[in-house]
């Protein structure tokens, strides 16, 4: 783990009403991330990987505690804030690809650029660049109905990168992808986070994506239980 | 603009739906043009009609004269000064004298207007030369076709008629007919008989009076002491009003078919909203705020609109091209009783205004429906959005 934390989470309680009981998904949770971590949350379904993600991307706000993204506290931040926060520094790359169906390959990576006003040669530079990235050049005209799920997965990967963000954050990226195109989406997501020293945070139940991981965090009902460094993980 | 762009790839995108609802929409568009279009075209061919078989550029009328009681007739009569006279010869006014008469068509009796006309007047279309045969005795007459068709008389028919000078004294004596003119304006030929006018002014003994006086557009409008001015606005009055209460009656089917596109577009917007859920999750996840994605719904609902005018324009033009080409038929209502004038055919007029507002209209309100549910997504969460749950 690194000093300088960019991810700081102190205490944080998320319930949830599910009609008239409440339900408890992270309670008391406490971790850092420093940047350019490859780090993820492992745990049975229900642990409150994906809430304490959502959390993480400004996406859902903590019931009790702190969180503290890039410096700024989630909690605190305005519907406007959280949108430019994940605009410009969290990039997501979900279970089911989340592409936009309408759009091509080259549409979908661009389109988070599309909100940062930037001119048309900077966002083709920066498209080209993400697919080349993925490996995808040769698609940018497909529409995601054509391509694998191995390839939606990887533009996805494109999508998530494209802006540069210091964060991704990846909830269970290769649950619908055979073996061979996991390791292919881990080692370039691995890349990814070697050469541009992004932090990679995953959450994840799959074997092949924990061998990939640098640090294993592991969460039961809602509260870390394991924290781990890998020092032997793929690559 | 990245609102309009996404919104229109989306539209695009979601193919025969959005066309089956720009069909709907296209169609009401036509069918409003279309029908203000009718309505503006009669207005417009009526009151041509009216002005040039009946007010002129405007009429003055004897103060006592009130065209909605005929009582009022038997007194509303005046000399004619000079300064008329003069402008009667310029071709400035043409004067008419009006008396109350009964006709006795083959032995029925029937309530008429005699109108005293000058036969060499060109300011009115009506057929009034013939009015000159004068190689005999015989004071002839012109009827309009309505006249003709309720009294049974045609051209060289006989017509007994009796009249009360302006003394009280009964007279009668025979007219012939001299022609039958066809005349789109019911008020003309209705229950009227054009004679000469010195003809009239001789029987009813008011040498040269007359009851009104039509302006031409030579006639630089000025008072004539003793006649009272009715302007256009004045005497096209009633037919305004009959108008106005047709476009209220067309207004209820117009709106009727409008609220039909707007609920399929309202219901595609609804459906869209949860089909897409993911979708919208996504855009709040990439980073767009929720007014930015209340935004793209609201612009892909309003966008249905703009389609619609282009698909509208495509088969609309050659359609009201065609139809002012040849016409809406009406031969079948040039029976009915009505005071309002009808031609054999109308031919709808499209105004620029009428388009550039329809166009508005429509935009402003499948905006709207488009506005209301996608103003539920800015209640959404992010986390249920991007689950796709049903809230």
């Amino acid at each position: 783990m690194e000093n300088s934390s960019i991810i700081k989470i102190e205490k944080l309680v998320k319930r949830f009403h599910v009609g008239k009981t409440e339900f408890t998904a992270l309670n008391d949770l406490s971790v850092s991330f420093g940047r350019g971590e490859f780090a993820g949350f492992v745990g049975p379904s229900g642990s409150g990987k994906t809430t304490l993600l959502n959390i993480i991307g400004s996406l859902d706000s903590p019931s009790e505690g702190e969180v503290d993204v890039l410096g700024r506290s989630v909690s605190s931040l305005t519907h406007k804030q959280s949108a430019k926060l994940r605009n410009k520094h969290i990039g997501f790359i979900f279970q089911t690809y989340n592409l936009l169906p309408v759009y091509t390959v080259y549409e979908n990576v661009e389109f988070a650029l599309l909100l940062q006003n930037l001119s048309g040669s900077e966002r083709k530079k920066a498209v080209m660049d993400a697919l080349e990235w993925v490996g995808l050049t040769d698609k940018v005209k497909s529409k995601p109905a054509m391509l694998s799920g191995g390839e939606c997965q990887r533009v996805a990967v494109a999508r998530s990168m494209v802006k540069r963000p210091e964060i991704v954050l990846a909830d269970e990226p290769t649950a619908n992808l055979d073996s061979k195109n996991s390791h292919h989406i881990l080692q370039t997501m691995k890349n990814l986070n070697r050469e541009l020293k992004t932090t990679f945070i995953f959450a994840t139940h799959d074997e092949k994506v924990m061998q990939y991981l640098n640090r294993i965090i592991s969460l039961e009902d809602g509260k870390v239980v394991k924290d781990e460094l890998i020092t032997d993980s793929k690559n | 603009m990245l609102a309009f762009k996404l919104a229109f790839k989306n539209l695009m995108g979601a193919g025969l739906r959005t066309w089956l609802n720009v069909s709907v929409l296209s169609f009401a568009f036509i069918i409003i043009i279309f029908y203000n279009g009718l309505i503006d075209g009669w207005n417009r061919q009526s009151r041509i009609d009216i002005q040039a078989w009946e007010t002129g550029e405007g009429q003055f009328w004897h103060p006592e004269y009130d065209r909605y009681d005929p009582y009022t007739i038997k007194d509303s009569h005046s000399p004619m000064s000079e300064e008329i006279q003069s402008e009667i010869a310029k071709k400035n006014l043409v004067p008419e004298l009006l008396a109350q008469a009964t006709a006795f068509p083959q032995g029925r009796l029937q309530g008429v207007i005699l109108r005293g006309i000058d036969p060499d007047q060109t300011l009115l279309k009506l057929p009034t030369a013939t009015l000159t045969k004068s190689y005999d005795d015989t004071d002839y007459a012109i009827i309009g076709k309505r006249m003709a068709e309720s009294a049974k008389i045609g051209i060289g028919d006989r017509l007994l008629i009796r009249w009360r000078d302006k003394n009280g004294t009964f007279d009668a004596r025979e007219i012939e007919i001299a022609s039958v003119f066809k005349c789109d304006v019911p008020t003309v030929d209705k229950g009227q008989i054009y004679l000469r006018l010195e003809v009239l002014q001789k029987m009813m003994g008011m040498g040269n009076e007359a009851t009104l006086l039509v302006t031409g557009k030579e006639f630089v409008n000025k008072d004539l002491n003793g006649w009272e001015f009715k302007d256009q606005g004045f005497l096209l009055a009633d037919m305004d009003k009959i108008i106005q209460t047709k476009k209220a009656g067309g207004t209820i089917i117009e709106g009727l078919l409008l609220i039909i596109a707007l609920i399929a577009i309202f219901d595609t917007q609804v459906l869209s909203i949860f089909r897409r859920q993911k979708e919208i999750g996504t855009y709040i996840a990439l980073g767009m705020t929720r007014s930015q994605v209340v935004g793209i719904f609201t612009v892909e609902g309003g966008a249905h609109s703009i389609l619609a005018a282009l698909l509208g324009a495509v088969y609309g033009i050659p359609l009201f091209m065609l139809i002012n080409k040849v016409g809406i038929s009406m031969g079948y209502a040039q029976g009915v009783n009505t005071d309002l004038p009808i031609g054999e055919a109308i031919y709808p007029y499209y105004s620029l205004q009428l388009i550039i507002i329809t166009i508005i209209l429509v935009f402003i309100s499948t905006t709207i429906v488009s506005y209301l549910p996608a103003r539920k997504i800015s209640k959404m969460k992010p986390t249920d959005a991007l689950k796709g749950k049903l809230q």
